[in-house]
């Protein structure tokens, strides 16, 4: 679990220079909804979580994840 | 005697709306609003422009006004040669209006045979598939190249069609940054070293004509052992010793090469070429190519006409790329700001601070006689507003000048430049 846990924090902390809104990240935060990213945002964040884990999210992985949560737990899984 | 089809339906005098969270024209709202918004500031509606009359590759008449021609695709002026026009009305009256069928079946007549061998023959290549339109050939290709569990990467300012192409087939797609060469080093080298991959590239990206570093792209590719697709839809007739594109001009080999034929061969239509072994099959499995009617026959009349033409067209090129460097020029002169630093292509953009700023120009552009495209987010990068130039061959160095006129004078008065 810890390691779910740091994952969760580093992605947190990832999404934060992309947090203009201020919103309060918790596993159930969407990226579309609340955070109110645009295409472009997403693709930069997704390229700087790729580069902090060292791991390829694709566009069909992509389109499954809509909350913090799934994606912490898409990288867990890709780290594994 | 009842035909239950012809039978007429008893329809309820007063029938039961239906509800907005059922109607699924409702999630069409925003976008119409935006549109009404749009249209209600007086301007004229940009995307429902009539050419009422085309006299020249770069003339038309739209509102009964005579209007220059600055933003079609029509790089190579080739939509009024005479051999071109001639072709098509001997195919028309050899052949008919139509094929009614698929390449597979009844749809293949003699031109269609004889616009893929112009095609080998421009390209130099063995294999040449010629599509409906460009789009389905990025369609097809894409999505039959590319199976389950395999690989395409592209950029992330492709064109929609590869977008396209890459939903409609199985394969796991992955996005590189625009033109990044060490992005798309470092994407590649994070994929599975054992399955198959295919990288797609533009020559030039159709939005601000810049052109993409394929040398230096396709090596990176040819090192993590991916095939190479490249679309040259905006660089074919102009570009490379034989005009066959972006990688021509910069001496890289590609595994397939799609193109147009509604850009600089000057009708509609698309293809691959290919020297693959076994392109062929493409045929057999590629359901865009497949399951749709050939093109008729004067269409691909003319465009082995006006291939065959681009091969040596080598006075219209030179006088293309002076247009771009004079408009190029010009604008920069005059202050505007521009997608490429240099002329890079035959598109130059301008790009604008806002949606208001665009329209306003565009229209004050349009009433004085100068159509150009605008272009808004999400088909722009960056989420840019622009005015989109591209040139013809057939532009005359007095009409740039017209043009440059325009730009000064609408420029200052929306306030663009000082």
């Amino acid at each position: 679990m810890t390691d779910r846990t740091e994952i969760f924090d580093t992605i947190a902390a990832q999404i934060e220079p992309f947090n203009k809104k201020g919103v309060t990240v918790t596993e159930a935060t969407t990226f579309q909804g609340d955070l109110e990213w645009d295409s472009l945002t997403v693709m930069d964040f997704v390229a700087a979580i790729e580069d902090e884990f060292d791991i390829l999210i694709t566009m069909n992985m992509q389109a499954e994840i809509e909350t913090v949560g799934q994606l912490a737990d898409a990288v867990a899984k890709l780290k594994g | 005697m009842t035909d239950a089809g012809l039978a007429t339906e008893k329809l309820p005098a007063d029938p039961a709306e239906v509800a907005p969270e059922r109607d699924l024209m409702s999630k069409f709202d925003a976008l119409i609003a935006e549109r009404q918004a749009l249209i209600d500031t007086g301007v004229t509606d940009p995307f429902a422009i009539v050419m009422e009359r085309v006299t020249s590759p770069t003339e038309a008449v739209i509102a009964g006004r005579d209007t220059i021609l600055l933003g079609t695709y029509n790089y190579m002026g080739m939509t009024f040669d005479p051999d071109v026009i001639a072709a098509g009305h001997a195919a028309l009256d050899q052949f008919g209006s139509g094929t009614n069928g698929s390449r597979m079946l009844n749809g293949t007549f003699r031109d269609h045979i004889e616009v893929e061998d112009a095609l080998r023959d421009f390209y130099g290549m063995t294999g040449a598939i010629v599509f409906s339109t460009g789009y389905m050939a990025n369609l097809g290709m894409i999505s039959t190249l590319a199976g389950k569990g395999e690989y395409v990467i592209l950029d992330a300012d492709s064109h929609a069609s590869i977008y396209d192409g890459c939903k409609q087939g199985n394969a796991e797609i992955v996005r590189f940054r625009h033109n990044d060469v060490a992005d798309l080093d470092k994407r590649l080298g994070r994929l599975p070293k054992e399955a198959g991959k295919l990288v797609i590239l533009e020559g030039v990206y159709s939005m601000l004509g810049d052109i993409a570093p394929l040398a230096e792209m396709v090596a990176v590719a040819k090192k993590h052992g991916a095939m190479v697709l490249s679309d040259e839809a905006h660089s074919m007739g102009f570009f490379g010793p034989h005009g066959r594109g972006v990688y021509e001009d910069q001496g890289c080999d590609v595994d397939f090469v799609v193109g147009t034929f509604s850009k600089s061969v000057g009708t509609v239509g698309g293809f691959c070429v290919s020297n693959h072994p076994k392109f062929e099959a493409i045929r057999l499995a590629c359901r865009p190519y497949i399951f749709t009617a050939s093109l008729p026959p004067s269409v691909v009349a003319t465009a082995a006409a006006s291939i065959r033409k681009l091969m040596t067209a080598d006075k219209k090129r030179a006088q293309l790329w002076d247009n771009a460097r004079k408009l190029h020029g010009g604008l920069k002169a005059l202050g505007f700001r521009l997608g490429t630093e240099n002329p890079d292509s035959a598109i130059i953009a301008i790009i604008l601070d806002d949606q208001e700023q665009a329209v306003t120009m565009w229209q004050a552009l349009l009433d004085g006689g100068l159509y150009v495209n605008m272009a808004r987010p999400p088909a722009t990068p960056a989420g840019t507003f622009l005015l989109r130039c591209s040139l013809c061959a057939e532009h005359t160095p007095a009409q740039i000048d017209t043009v440059l006129a325009m730009f000064e004078a609408s420029g200052r008065a929306v306030g663009v430049i000082g």
